[in-house]
């Protein structure tokens, strides 16, 4: 369903371009030896070179480069073999050169091709225009002193890849799930941890609308949107000013924007006329950056396994619905969880339980699947257990809540607790004998043709079992002494 | 014959057959120093303290017979290069308080070799100008003076007037210097001295100050041809610090001296003349051609036709890098501060305290040429000339070995000359800069005196990294010219 804005003048169509800044995963800094972990005291993480000290030079960071050829070749992208590396000239205390070392003309990869997926079931291919490199700048802390600001240069110099989508996107829901699965894809390469409460993700959201079949009319940049929902919100409300004041009879201004995630609203931050003249050119402390093909192709060759190609796997291989495989390659850690707890068992009760039952457990303790108490292989084990008939279903969601907390072998947990399945048919029999000596009116009522009681006489034998008798057993047992 | 009259060579023999110690060598320079730096103002800081020690630490490796290849010989150090616990100014007052926590990679590799540094020499503010007036510390005087005009203060020629003058009148054996336009060579004609720029990326630029760094290149000044080639040959190599830094063995530069010019190709780049030169630049040039025939070289007459576009492409590109070079000088982190209102206020009274006029001026012109709008008109075709200039060395060194040109327009001129017009200024470098547009390597030898008795300076320029040939070329100038003039104000005198 193509996502409209009914105006007064009409249906206007959403036309959407998403920047992406993503932190680079790497030990050092893009052209600094200067470590670039998350959380470490203000101004410790800080070189010469990122601290632009006079007679300092930059050197590449080979390891960034490689992962940005990696995230290219994620993305289906064109590596470029030569790329440029240029300056963005502005003044301001986070930026210590006063430029940003970036890539302007010449990106290390230009276009590309993601596919998304929408909630209706439907697909879209969304272009990638260009991946280029760039340093981060530090950050200005204004809530330190009355009157100054604090520098802190510890993100100074970091590397960002900067992803810039065609104007392919017509929807919030098309934006987020774009976003979605930009940092799936990043995350399964390792390029960038895709967290945007830390900031190591975030979105420059560029929105123009138009009727049907008109050329694009100005766009707006809502700048540095720091999670997905925000991005889908931001599209929204900037979409409808933007058709309101069109409908007014006013134009919409080419400017950058902020989004108010408060208020729900986007605010002018710079008009065009005040936009920076960045005098890029081409920085002259470094030269073109060269890639070796046979690199290149290496790097290739070592990719993982990805999360379209390892969806269409799941489903071919497994028999997954296309649904229940999507939610499980989401994350590669879910996806790798899933294989393992599926290994030589049966993998539709292998996807139920890990979307189900392990899902719901980590939702509630806020946890993630690298955090969970419940091993794969213990998962895997309560399975075995239920398969071999030691445990039923009903006491293996037992188990499973001991082992949420406990994170404990559910054998462990099955013996310590006496939650064997009874199979003996002596003792069910006691049960069965007990339960219907106990309710000679239900009895009578059955016989006489109330066959919906037969539930409650199960239900009444397994209570008196602890739950732990074979359903199987406990069924065959019931029937024969009731008929 | 005193110990000042001894060549870096000479007196690195005369230290290691321990008939000088290292200690006596730099408390002679030292004392020179004292008593003629107040005048001619070649050095912004002097650190004796530090010298000594290092001349007693030479003495001691000279004892255990682990003598470096310039342990104990004293040098100026160009205030441009960043000298660890030694404030590094880049004769600007934005630097004034800058002292630099690291050593440059140049200066790192002479102490490396035994050197010892005297002092930081005076520069133009951040290597721009011709004539060391442009320096925050006050102009330097060249040691060289008229004959008929004594009373005149000469420049030393700029951007390393500083070292030059250090070196001319005997304030030190040898000297570092920076070349971004002619910073070397120019300096070196003015005063009676030989200077080489080295290929571009021969010397790494880590720890140098940046004027433009697609040019900024280090050099030597030094007493003869060979002492240059023995302090380039310590200051060169390959340094992963620097990504233009080129990855090369250093070639042995003292023993090419020697070769001779016997069948080399020197070419006459017929664009290499000005109007208002005088005339006694081009009888210059001739003799220096001619002691090329009689040494055995074969003379060919060439031509570079885009030499007429250098200065002014020149005056694109190095102001263009200049401008965002020196964004880093804000008063947030190092240098100056002028605190202000705001942000910006901050911004404008520490540049505007901080930088001098010709400092302002470049970067005005260099933030102006990479403007939209104006970008393509002024630093793209800037640097498709470039090309173009590149091209003609290219095309010329398929032919010839090397060149043989004039330094310098004009020998010395006086402070206050030449001051009224940048343009007139800028002229200085017109020969220097195609070489350093092109990344070729260039040296001045001193070859003969004007009328006025002051020196004049022939430029040899080579192939990229062939080093080797400038330096033979060089050598066989230096030994035909006899070049002996000494300027009055010297030490030892």
């Amino acid at each position: 369903m193509a996502y409209i804005i009914e105006g007064n003048t009409g249906a206007w169509e959403v036309v959407v371009g998403l920047e992406v800044h993503a932190q680079v995963i790497s030990r050092s800094k893009l052209f600094s030896g200067a470590a670039t972990d998350f959380g470490a005291e203000p101004n410790t993480q800080v070189s010469f070179i990122d601290a632009a000290f006079p007679g300092m030079l930059p050197v590449i960071n080979r390891v960034c480069v490689a992962q940005a050829v990696r995230t290219g070749l994620g993305l289906n992208a064109r590596i470029n073999v030569v790329s440029h590396f240029d300056r963005k000239n502005y003044f301001y205390p986070d930026l210590p050169s006063g430029y940003q070392i970036s890539q302007y003309q010449h990106p290390i990869v230009g276009e590309g091709r993601i596919e998304i997926e929408l909630a209706d079931g439907s697909t879209r291919s969304i272009g990638v225009t260009r991946l280029h490199l760039e340093q981060d700048a530090g950050k200005s802390l204004h809530d330190q002193h009355p009157t100054k600001s604090y520098i802190d240069l510890n993100r100074a110099g970091v590397a960002l890849m900067e992803i810039v989508s065609e104007p392919d996107i017509r929807s919030p829901e098309e934006a987020g799930a774009y976003l979605t699965k930009v940092r799936s894809i990043l995350r399964y390469l390792g390029t960038c941890d895709g967290n945007m409460d830390e900031g190591s993700m975030r979105a420059d959201v560029n929105v123009s609308v138009r009727k049907h079949g008109e050329p694009f009319r100005t766009r707006c940049e809502v700048k540095n949107v720091n999670s997905i929902r925000f991005v889908m919100q931001a599209v929204e409300v900037e979409a409808k000013r933007q058709v309101e004041v069109w409908e007014s009879g006013g134009t919409v201004d080419q400017e950058t924007r902020l989004f108010d995630s408060a208020r729900g609203v986007t605010r002018s931050m710079r008009s065009k006329e005040d936009a920076h003249d960045y005098r890029y050119f081409p920085d002259p402390d470094l030269l073109p950056l060269v890639l070796d093909e046979a690199w290149v192709e290496a790097l290739r060759q070592d990719l993982p396994e990805l999360p379209d190609p390892k969806k269409a796997r799941f489903v071919g291989e497994y028999g997954l619905t296309v649904y229940d495989a999507g939610v499980l390659v989401a994350e590669q850690a879910t996806a790798n969880f899933f294989e393992e707890v599926a290994k030589g068992r049966d993998v539709k009760t292998a996807a139920n339980w890990v979307t189900g039952d392990l899902f719901a457990a980590l939702n509630r303790m806020g946890r993630t699947i690298e955090q969970s108490p419940v091993s794969a292989a213990n998962l895997g084990k309560l399975l075995d257990l239920m398969a071999d008939n030691t445990i039923n279903g009903r006491i293996a969601k037992d188990v499973f809540t001991a082992m949420v907390e406990t994170g404990d072998d559910p054998a462990a947990i099955v013996e310590a607790r006496g939650l064997r399945q009874v199979t003996d048919t002596g003792a069910i029999d006691a049960a069965v004998d007990a339960v219907l000596a106990a309710n000679p009116d239900k009895v009578a009522d059955y016989r006489a043709g109330k066959d919906k009681l037969f539930g409650f006489f199960v239900g009444q034998v397994m209570k008196a079992m602890a739950g732990k008798g074979n359903p199987a057993l406990v069924n065959e047992v019931l029937k024969r002494k009731l008929s | 014959m005193t110990m000042f009259d001894l060549t870096l060579a000479a007196a690195r023999d005369e230290l290691r057959a321990r008939r000088l110690s290292a200690r006596e060598l730099t408390q002679s320079y030292l004392d020179a120093i004292a008593a003629l730096n107040p005048r001619l103002n070649a050095y912004i800081t002097v650190t004796p303290e530090r010298a000594l020690a290092q001349a007693d630490a030479a003495d001691a490796a000279l004892a255990r017979g682990q003598a470096g290849p310039l342990t104990g010989i004293p040098l100026a150090i160009k205030d441009l290069f960043c000298t660890a616990g030694v404030r590094t100014t880049a004769g600007s007052r934005i630097l004034e308080q800058f002292v630099p926590p690291y050593e440059s990679t140049v200066s790192a590799n002479l102490l490396r070799d035994g050197a010892v540094f005297l002092g930081k020499a005076n520069l133009d503010e951040f290597a721009m100008g011709s004539s060391n007036m442009t320096s925050a510390y006050g102009a330097v005087e060249n040691p060289w003076k008229r004959r008929q005009d004594t009373s005149a203060v000469l420049v030393p020629g700029g951007s390393s007037g500083g070292s030059a003058s250090a070196v001319a009148a005997r304030l030190a054996l040898g000297a570092t210097a920076t070349d971004t336009g002619g910073s070397i060579r120019q300096p070196a004609s003015f005063c009676g001295i030989p200077g080489i720029k080295p290929t571009y990326g021969r010397c790494s630029r880590w720890g140098i100050v940046a004027f433009a760094s697609s040019l900024d290149q280090a050099g030597p000044l030094a007493r003869t041809v060979e002492d240059c080639a023995i302090l380039l040959g310590s200051m060169a190599g390959h340094d992963p610090k620097d990504s233009t830094s080129a990855d090369r063995p250093v070639p042995d530069f003292a023993a090419a001296c020697k070769r001779g010019v016997k069948g080399l190709r020197i070419g006459v780049p017929r664009e290499y003349t000005m109007d208002g030169m005088p005339e006694e630049i081009s009888v210059l040039w001739q003799q220096g051609l001619a002691w090329m025939r009689d040494a055995g070289a074969e003379i060919v007459d060439v031509s570079l036709p885009h030499t007429k576009y250098g200065l002014a492409t020149y005056y694109i590109v190095a102001p263009a890098e200049a401008s965002s070079n020196l964004a880093r000088y804000d008063g947030v982190r190092f240098g100056l501060r002028e605190n202000g209102e705001d942000l910006r206020d901050l911004y404008e009274r520490t540049r505007a305290a901080g930088f001098g006029p010709e400092v302002r001026r470049r970067i005005l012109i260099g933030t102006y040429v990479l403007s939209a709008g104006y970008y393509d008109a002024y630093y793209v075709r800037a640097q498709k000339v470039r090309a173009l200039i590149l091209r003609d060395f290219t095309e010329v060194f398929s032919k010839v070995d090397a060149l043989l040109t004039p330094t310098a327009p004009s020998a010395a001129f006086a402070q206050g000359e030449n001051m009224d017009d940048p343009i007139k200024m800028y002229l200085n470098d017109i020969f220097t800069v195609p070489a350093s547009m092109a990344g070729v390597p260039g040296m001045s030898v001193p070859a003969g005196l004007d009328a006025n008795g002051l020196p004049l300076g022939l430029q040899v320029l080579g192939k990229p990294f062939d080093e080797e040939t400038v330096f033979a070329v060089s050598a066989a100038i230096e030994r035909a010219a006899g070049f002996s003039a000494l300027p009055s104000i010297r030490a030892g005198a």
